[in-house]
């Protein structure tokens, strides 16, 4: 709906049903202080109740809030409604540091999982940096983006740059002051989720499935262990984050069963990029892409020869994540089993 | 000239932000300013010449910040002007959360941390709500969910203006930023132009050097909190 629209709407709807289809509302007028309102008469009408001089402390008038509620209810509006969707992103090369071309054309799909190598300071935040502000030829690789293999008019654009990508890394920690409960309903409603209460509990669930040791609804975020917390992020970023590109950079073997992880975000249409040097994630991947001074150097896929690799190092980390099991039961570990 | 008013409250980040700005835009050496208002002190200005940016500093002391910016925008702009630079920045912190520097047409930012409590975003006021671009730093070190819900915070308050991330340590979102700047309007003088909100009002005895705390010495603009029906 256009703002024009959203105003006639609101001139003509009592309060009281607009909030109801949009309980973020609620929030506007808390942001103004204004704590009663006669939300059975229209909006224009309630504000006559106002007293205008507290209005005047935000420096608005009674018009500049009607005007302003419909401002808002066309933002979130429309982030209901659309939010940012992506099927795939294409990357047209540019050039590296030495300004030789890099791989011309890449291209990343929902579901797809890809895996970035090369050592720090190669170029890896870059290439992040030119997805996420959708370079068009105007960042120092001289990359562009596409989406969905078109690019974007200058309205898409703007409404996109920013919000493609969701990040993870290990350095991230919770600093609310919330239980799960709170944090994920406070994630959920910012969403302006339908369905909240079954995607929160199915985000619950699954941070529970992923952490070693379960946890409740009622702790604090910021009381979660270790694994816990990567657990919760990768369940949020999956069920609830906005952005369709998730870079995962480093996830560190905190307990969490981290193919799961990664398996999750695919299955739920994210194109996901890990940045790694962990062979159990990048061989997991469908391909990888290496990055050299400043550009995509190759692009590989992941071969059947890697993929029996894969399976290897997957023994392995069966046996390590076993013995890690028995060391927090306090069990003893015994040699042969390691043999086996 | 472009001018750029940067607001936000201290230790936000809005230096670093700045300083990932000017790295972005790679303007030529000496071609671009900044006028850093502080109240007391300030530090920043041995981060500007670091970097070779040529920088001013005024204390507004005893008197409003805010009150103090508008004084010295004009003159700043004088400088910048002389000086010949392409863009003039003016960092100020918004010390009572109130202080909204921004002028109409003039490109406005204001830098807030993702560290800051996740309603913040909800009682800065002008300073946030009047901005063009919010600027949010230190989101490399929380979890996307608080990054969402922030950046839900602001749009709240402020649903027209452009959300920005910047991490202030690798200027990941620096780009963004430049490119908003890049945009920005030329200006060759300020006369005339309007703030964009008014200044907090205060003409009262303590303004004028009062310490004493009591009724009979408060005159002129004052506001007294209800406590009815409280046992005081």
């Amino acid at each position: 709906m256009s703002f024009e629209a959203y105003m006639s709407w609101v001139l003509t709807t009592p309060l009281n049903q607009i909030m109801d289809r949009y309980p973020v509302c609620h929030d506007f007028f808390q942001n103004l202080r204004i704590g009663e309102l006669h939300t059975e008469l229209t909006l224009e009408n309630a504000l006559s109740h106002v007293d205008s001089e507290l209005l005047q402390e935000f420096g608005m008038e009674k018009h500049d809030i009607l005007r302003e509620f419909c401002e808002f209810l066309t933002a979130f509006g429309r982030e209901a409604e659309q939010g940012v969707r992506v099927r795939t992103v294409t990357i047209l090369g540019g050039t590296d540091k030495a300004g030789d071309s890099e791989v011309k054309e890449w291209s990343i799909s929902v579901g797809e999982i890809i895996s970035v190598v090369g050592p720090t300071g190669s170029g890896k935040s870059r290439l992040l940096a030119d997805i996420e502000c959708l370079a068009n030829g105007d960042t120092p690789t001289g990359r562009k983006i596409l989406i969905d293999g078109r690019a974007l008019s200058d309205e898409e654009r703007f409404y996109m740059e920013g919000r493609l990508v969701a990040q993870l890394s290990q350095n991230m920690n919770f600093v609310m002051d919330l239980t799960v409960r709170e944090f994920l309903e406070m994630h959920a409603r910012s969403r302006m989720s339908q369905n909240m209460e079954h995607t929160v509990k199915r985000c619950y669930e699954q941070a529970n499935e992923l952490a070693g040791e379960r946890f409740g609804w009622d702790v604090k975020v910021t009381q979660l262990s270790g694994g816990q917390s990567r657990a919760l992020m990768i369940a949020d970023t999956a069920y609830m984050s906005a952005s369709p590109i998730v870079l995962i950079d480093e996830i560190e073997n905190a307990g969490i069963d981290r193919r799961k992880a990664i398996d999750i975000l695919a299955r739920k249409e994210k194109i996901v990029l890990i940045s790694t040097h962990d062979p159990l994630l990048a061989l997991r991947a469908d391909k990888r892409i290496v990055i050299k001074n400043g550009g995509v150097n190759r692009m590989i896929d992941t071969s059947s020869e890697e993929k029996l690799c894969l399976e290897e190092v997957e023994k392995l980390d069966a046996v390590l994540y076993w013995m890690r099991e028995k060391l927090r039961r306090g069990e003893e570990l015994k040699r042969e089993l390691l043999v086996k | 000239m472009k001018l750029i008013t940067v607001a936000g409250p201290p230790s936000s980040g809005k230096t670093s932000v700045i300083l990932k700005l000017a790295e972005a835009l790679s303007i030529e050496n000496g071609k671009m300013g900044v006028v850093k208002f502080d109240c007391l002190t300030s530090f920043d200005h041995f981060r500007y010449e670091e970097k070779g940016i040529p920088v001013k500093t005024g204390f507004s002391g005893k008197l409003c910040p805010d009150h103090f910016f508008v004084s010295n925008i004009e003159g700043s702009v004088n400088w910048g002007l002389h000086s010949g630079f392409q863009l003039l920045i003016t960092e100020s912190a918004g010390l009572c959360n109130r202080c909204s520097p921004y002028i109409r047409g003039v490109l406005s930012v204001c830098v807030i941390d993702n560290l800051s409590g996740i309603n913040t975003p909800r009682k800065i006021g002008p300073m946030m709500k009047m901005a063009d671009v919010v600027a949010v730093t230190k989101g490399d070190i929380v979890s996307q969910a608080e990054r969402e819900v922030f950046a839900f915070n602001i749009r709240q308050v402020n649903p027209s203006a452009k959300i920005i991330f910047i991490n202030g340590i690798t200027g990941q979102g620096a780009t963004i930023l430049a490119k908003q700047v890049q945009d920005a309007a030329e200006i060759t003088s300020l006369r005339d132009s309007r703030l964009r909100f008014t200044t907090p009002a205060a003409v009262c005895s303590y303004c004028t050097g009062e310490t004493r705390i009591g009724e009979e010495y408060q005159m002129g603009t004052m506001k007294k909190m209800e406590f009815k029906g409280d046992r005081v």
